[in-house]
């Protein structure tokens, strides 16, 4: 691990290949560079410029998406695109595409990013935009930090009222359900998503609760406060507290919960987005053999069935899943040219780790992607095929082209070698 | 009024931890640094974070003579000091030292002579108007002389012992006069070390030095666990310290 302080720092000649490293919360192995060095970039941490009249900004790569709110919420400004934690940096952000409860609406990250600096391999320094080199620009955007160091960026931020949230939370009882609203007029509001009941089955399955919030008016009342300490699991228990039976009195009761068929409310910005950061280390309730993540997209014509059929064969493996999130995607075209987000439907699942039956059943959810044409999100996989990763990712040879010979990671050559 | 405080050294590490801090207060800063273009960025990124007006000096320990340009340069600047933080130093190669009188003149030069130079010129500034705070990063190594570090001990000490005298001499004239004793801090100067549960953060020891700063106090070991730590390290037998590879 080498830290990277200085934007003016170069790219240090090491034995082996280099890696820019953020702040690590990708699952897989994309962060990661066995046998190679990792450049920590938390180190660039500095604003460039804020305009709080007009939300331009413009930071170094390894500014945390928290940083930026602590700044910004109080001028009246929020990231266009969140994803569901914001202990990440910008660099991260860029590099895997995230994207957010308002991709319908807002698209990706990388969507909203109107320039970045890359620091090649070579030492070359180059300023990319949709206009100035954008065919590296695009490369870059989703690019797994495989293009090179980015040093800053800039991208605008969304106005806002105040820190808070009308959320709305909506029953459905059927995956048909869900689809009604979020093809409806649900699909209007800001942000939406949907959590879904795992071991729901029958006429069940695919029941859960629509989530959908909008920034709060300039005159709500009423409102919330900022949670205060945040909460930690602070041992790791011997045994998973998801196993089975936890898991089906906790899905059960997150679905009665909603006594009523919609529920509505003000929530501080922070439980909303990012119901995890609350709890510190909140990975361990999983147990001594962790847990493995799972998100694919598959195109909207197909998307009903083959979520259908993804549900069914995750409820009959009795694998459960704690947290199993869908969303339909909106129809922009992707920002970069390895972005995962897409048109159609994503289904993001985790898993407590239960060894070779949990690997079977991803195998059998990768067939059932690969079939459709869909794809697995880099940034949760720790085990996707060569041939998945070829097929999903339609623009790979378009991409090699922007590689930089000294970046790798421990990802690229398990997706890459041997594609026959 | 907001702070007006000159940082000198203000890339490294804990300077600029201690910085933010200040900026977010709304203070008038001067930066001295040997790098200008890297304290630039520090700069832009002190004034999106609330400071008043930030400016960029030109500074470097080993070329002699500069102190009184620079003191005079921030003073002019932010109209008076209320906070001097002397944060520059390097860790020399104590085995290149051992075998070197020059190297070891060279790391004196730059931990403790430069620093003197200007203490002596801000401390004559700040007793002329009665008031004002000087801090300066000393070490826990300071403490004891120990065989793997006693050239930049030898300057972190001397630099405790003046600054003591400093403080005693300052007393009439309203000016505070801090020393600052980190332990293991996670910076670039000791980026080559292998990190442990004694390590602190930059952003732990500036706040810290913040605290102090404004308590008025004299002496800071940060963290606090340091001050048990070295009074150890300070009472253990010569005849048994002198066995140890500290
Ligand atoms: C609780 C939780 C919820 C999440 N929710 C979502 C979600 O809703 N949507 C979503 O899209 N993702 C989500 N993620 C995934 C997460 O947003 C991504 O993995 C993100 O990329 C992590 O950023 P990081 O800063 O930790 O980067 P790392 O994980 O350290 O690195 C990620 C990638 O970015 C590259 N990189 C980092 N910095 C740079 C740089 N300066 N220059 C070039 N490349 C760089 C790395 O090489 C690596 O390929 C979630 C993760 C967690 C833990
Ligand atoms: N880290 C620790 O564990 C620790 C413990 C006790 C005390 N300290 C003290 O804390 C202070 C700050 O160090 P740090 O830990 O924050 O490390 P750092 O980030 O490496 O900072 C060292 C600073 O000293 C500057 N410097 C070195 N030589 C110089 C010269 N000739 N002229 C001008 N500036 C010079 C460097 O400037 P450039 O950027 O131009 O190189 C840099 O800003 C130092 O006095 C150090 O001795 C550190």
């Amino acid at each position: 691990m080498l830290p990277v302080r200085f934007r003016d720092q170069v790219v240090p000649r090491v034995a082996g290949s280099v890696l820019p490293y953020g702040n690590g919360r990708s699952y897989g192995d994309s962060c990661l560079n066995n046998g190679g060095t990792l450049l920590a970039t938390r180190g660039l941490d500095r604003f460039l410029a804020f305009d709080p009249s007009t939300g331009l900004i413009r930071c170094e790569a390894g500014v945390l998406l928290s940083e930026i709110l602590s700044l910004t919420v109080g001028y009246g400004w929020f990231l266009p695109v969140t994803p569901g934690t914001r202990l990440i940096t910008v660099g991260g952000a860029i590099a895997n595409d995230v994207h957010g409860k308002n991709h319908h609406l807002a698209g990706t990250f990388g969507h909203q990013v109107t320039c970045l600096e890359l620091v090649r391999g070579s030492g070359e320094r180059v300023l990319c935009s949709a206009t100035d080199r954008a065919d590296l620009f695009a490369a870059t955007i989703g690019g797994l930090g495989l293009t090179g160091l980015i040093t800053w960026a800039e991208f605008r931020l969304k106005r806002i009222a105040n820190p808070y949230v009308q959320v709305e939370r909506i029953r459905f009882d059927s995956l048909d359900g869900f689809f009604d609203l979020a093809l409806g007029a649900e699909r209007e509001r800001e942000y939406t998503v949907a959590w879904i009941d795992c071991l729901a089955t029958g006429r069940h399955l695919g029941r859960g609760i629509y989530m959908a919030g909008t920034h709060a008016a300039p005159t709500c009342d009423g409102a919330p406060r900022a949670p205060g300490r945040t909460l930690s699991v602070p041992f790791d228990p011997p045994v998973s507290l998801i196993a089975g039976p936890t898991l089906k009195t906790f899905n059960e009761l997150f679905y009665r919960k909603q006594f009523r068929r919609v529920q509505t409310g003000l929530e501080h910005y922070a439980p909303f987005f990012y119901p995890l950061d609350g709890i510190d280390q909140w990975n361990r309730i999983y147990g001594p053999k962790g847990f493995l993540q799972y998100q694919s997209v598959v195109p909207m014509a197909l998307g009903r069935d083959v979520t259908r059929e993804m549900l069914q064969c995750i409820a009959r493996s009795g694998q459960g899943s704690f947290l199993s999130v869908l969303k339909v995607f909106g129809d922009r075209p992707p920002a970069g040219l390895l972005s995962f987000p897409r048109p159609g439907v994503t289904l993001a699942l985790d898993f407590p780790f239960k060894g070779p039956s949990t690997l079977r059943l991803f195998d059998t959810l990768d067939a059932l992607v690969a079939q459709v044409g869909g794809a697995i999100y880099p940034a949760k996989d720790a085990r996707m095929s060569p041939a998945l990763f070829a097929s999903g990712y339609p623009r790979l040879d378009e991409f090699r082209r922007h590689l930089d010979p000294v970046f790798s990671s421990s990802f690229w050559r398990r997706v890459t070698e041997d594609v026959a | 009024m907001s702070a007006r405080v000159l940082i000198v050294g203000a890339t490294s590490a804990i300077a600029e931890a201690v910085a933010r801090r200040y900026a977010a207060e709304g203070a008038a800063l001067f930066l001295a640094a040997r790098r200008t273009d890297r304290a630039a960025a520090i700069a832009d990124d002190l004034r999106v974070r609330g400071a008043a007006v930030v400016t960029v000096g030109a500074y470097d320990a080993t070329v002699p003579d500069t102190a009184d340009a620079l003191v005079a340069a921030a003073w002019e600047t932010l109209g008076g000091i209320d906070v001097a933080l002397i944060a520059h130093g390097s860790l020399p190669d104590q085995p290149a030292c051992a075998a070197s009188a020059a190297l070891t003149r060279q790391a004196l030069e730059i931990n403790v002579l430069s620093v003197i130079d200007l203490l002596t010129l801000l401390a004559n500034r700040m007793a002329s108007v009665g008031h004002g705070t000087l801090a300066v990063i000393g070490s826990v190594a300071g403490d004891r002389g120990r065989q793997s570090n006693y050239v930049y001990g030898a300057a972190k000490g001397c630099l405790a012992i003046f600054m003591q005298g400093l403080a005693h001499r300052l007393v009439p004239a309203g000016v505070r006069v801090l020393t600052i004793k980190p332990g293991f801090v996670d910076t670039p100067m000791t980026a080559a070390f292998p990190k442990g549960p004694l390590w602190a953060s930059p952003q732990t020891v500036a706040r810290d030095i913040q605290r102090a700063i404004e308590r008025g106090a004299q002496v800071l070991y940060t963290p606090w666990f340091w001050r048990w730590i070295m009074l150890v390290i300070r009472l253990i037998p010569t005849s048994i310290f002198q066995r140890t590879r500290l």
